[in-house]
């Protein structure tokens, strides 16, 4: 079973919402200053459910990222989880795309590693929350897709994939070649092992610039963008709470249900 | 060449009734296609949803576009953006919007990279540019921790809109609208999936989009045993039990009862926030909440910026007495 899992490094999405800033002139984030990076928590769900497959059946994985400031510690981390192999595009044209240049050039990388059986993306990545970038890659490639996945099984050139929707889940066969995106309810990624650790120090990962995936910088990244950012901008939060307190939580308790009450809550 | 005009809703459909975001998507279009002078149109899809065309025109819609096809049962992937594709490619919409449901979210992008690659995923506010009459479309991103909005000069523009973002219109009985039935034109060849069975959570007493009093447990519940304390709490103010995402990654509650970003999006009259911090992913699925209410042992988490009335304190000391403060108040 060959597999490619597309992986991107994002801001911490867990750091405090306090922390986080945009400049509004150039409608840019600032990444946190003390904050490292990760890989953005739903693709390291997808690098899980390629290794479960591999654990039950054998198998290679092949990671993909893009960006540029890759930070190393970040981006081998699934190199440390087990995967195989690590192929970065990384270059100034491949940044600041948005879901169009960015599937683009993901599909142009994976058309060029060519042999593959399943293609692991994760439902959205934690920075933009777009969610199109693995059905966008599939439709490039005229492949079918299956969002959204909690659990994911191969047999007889078919894989069987629970996908979650809003009340519980569904049970969705699909022919391979096919590009699957991956939610949490997959569980908790597995730890990387010292081992592991150790291995990936010594790979060095691949380094693809358009012209070895066959683009022209025109297609990807910023100048491939189909979207304009008009305005980013932070909501205002109101920020008024009435802390209601106690001798003793109890009390505080008894003053809240009551308050409740008064302000016509209840 | 033919311009693109109009605007066009896919609306979802279950047991012969319209969802209540494809009522929420109406009243959105109907503005957008009032501000720009153009006729706003419904889309069904499914296996036999021709009695739904009807409530569409009461909700708003000029026109109805049905396509019924025994392949359209189950949603899947191929099957649905072929006939999407179909639709839109015959009517010619400047404008298609969905929900960001678990069929817009699969659906919208995949169409939006066959018919001509751009979509707004998860909107809460759409509006039509006063000069350039094009889609301002803007959604949170990172977690909510910004907006942003878009727009781009291709058509149609595509766009997925959040539950409870937008308001319906009154449903009016006597509003007229053509109904027009388009073949689904479908190859069986092509459709590369198969649904092999469906799974529901089942999840007792009042829904949880549906309830006017949600309680949220986070973290801090710490076990499945307490979230039957917070139950006992939404039993007695007739509301719903959500969670955070810890608690479902752990098991306490089905996943079914994740609210945020990726779960269900609540807008209930009272949200009460139990040991959870207020995360901005979190607060993307209750933040319409009329009255936030937050209990939380550490004075700094942040769901007390979005809060109206809190209690610092350890949940397990202030919902016993909350809870019993509230029934003896109800009872009165
Ligand atoms: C792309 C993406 C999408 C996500 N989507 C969602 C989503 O849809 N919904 C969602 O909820 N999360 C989502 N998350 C996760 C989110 O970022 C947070 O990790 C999560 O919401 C935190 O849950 P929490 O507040 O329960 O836990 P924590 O942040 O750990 O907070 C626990 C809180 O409990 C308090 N506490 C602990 N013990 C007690 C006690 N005894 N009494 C009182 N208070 C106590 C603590 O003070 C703390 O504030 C998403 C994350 C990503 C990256």
């Amino acid at each position: 079973m060959n597999m490619i899992v597309c992986v991107k490094q994002v801001i911490d999405p867990e750091a405090p919402p306090a922390s986080f800033k945009i400049d509004s002139a150039s409608n840019k984030v600032v990444p946190p200053p003390g904050v490292s990076p990760v890989i953005s928590p739903f693709d390291e769900q997808s690098v899980e459910a390629a290794l479960r497959i591999r654990d039950a059946q054998g198998g290679k994985i092949t990671v993909i990222s893009m960006g540029v400031n890759l930070l190393r510690d970040v981006v081998k981390k699934p190199l440390a989880m087990g995967a195989d192999e690590l192929i970065l595009l990384e270059d100034d044209a491949f940044t600041e795309g948005d879901s169009w240049s960015t599937a683009y050039a993901l599909a142009m990388a994976i058309k060029k590693i060519g042999d593959y059986d399943l293609i692991f993306c994760g439902r959205q990545a934690a920075d933009w929350d777009a969610g199109q970038v693995g059905s966008g890659i599939a439709e490039i490639l005229g492949l079918p897709s299956v969002t959204v996945a909690k659990k994911v099984e191969t047999a007889d050139g078919k894989a069987k994939v629970e996908r979650v929707t809003a009340d519980g889940y569904e049970v969705v066969e699909v022919s391979l070649p096919a590009l699957i995106t991956v939610s949490n309810e997959l569980g908790e990624p597995r730890y990387p092992t010292m081992k592991g650790i150790m291995a990936a120090k010594k790979k060095e990962p691949a380094i693809w610039k358009p012209a070895d995936i066959g683009v022209e910088p025109a297609q990807v990244g910023t100048a491939g963008r189909r979207t304009r950012i008009v305005k980013l901008f932070q909501p205002v939060r109101e920020g008024k709470c009435e802390i209601i307190s106690g001798e003793t939580p109890e009390e505080a308790a008894v003053g809240l249900a009551t308050k409740l009450r008064e302000a016509k809550i209840l | 060449m033919a311009e693109y005009k109009g605007v066009m809703v896919y609306c979802e459909a279950a047991e012969g009734r319209l969802l209540p975001i494809a009522t929420e998507l109406l009243g959105c279009g109907k503005k957008l296609a009032g501000d720009l002078g153009e006729e706003l149109c419904a889309v069904l899809l499914g296996a036999n949803v021709s009695s739904v065309a009807q409530e569409a025109i009461t909700f708003g819609a000029d026109k109805a576009y049905v396509v019924n096809d025994p392949q359209l049962g189950d949603y899947q992937t191929d099957s649905y953006v072929a006939a999407l594709e179909k639709v839109v490619k015959e009517v010619m919409p400047q404008i298609v919007l969905m929900g960001q449901t678990s069929v817009g979210r699969d659906l919208a992008p995949r169409l939006a990279f066959r018919l001509d690659p751009a979509a707004s995923m998860d909107c809460i506010d759409l509006a039509i540019d006063p000069e350039s009459k094009r889609l301002l479309q803007t959604r949170p991103v990172y977690g909510g921790n910004a907006q942003a909005t878009f727009t781009y000069d291709s058509d149609p523009q595509i766009a997925t809109v959040r539950a409870k973002a937008m308001s319906p219109l009154e449903a009016d009985p006597s509003r007229q609208g053509e109904v027009i039935t388009i073949d689904a034109g479908l190859d069986p060849q092509a459709i590369r999936t198969r649904v092999l069975e469906k799974v529901p959570e089942e999840v007792a007493g009042i829904k949880l989009e549906d309830a006017n009093a949600v309680i949220c447990g986070g973290r801090g519940i710490g076990t499945a045993e307490g979230f039957k304390e917070l139950e006992e709490l939404a039993r007695i103010l007739k509301g719903a039990v959500g969670a955070t995402r810890p608690p479902c990654d752990n098991g306490w509650v089905p996943d079914s009862a994740q609210v945020g970003l990726t779960g269900k999006i609540v807008a209930p009259d009272l949200y009460i926030g139990i040991a959870l911090s207020g995360s901005s992913q979190h607060m993307s699925g209750c933040s319409g909440s009329k009255n936030i209410i937050a209990i939380n042992k550490d004075p700094e988490a942040n769901i007390f910026k979005e809060a109206r009335y809190g209690v610092v304190g350890d949940w397990k000391k202030v919902v016993p007495a909350f809870r019993d403060k509230v029934k003896e108040l109800l009872t009165e």
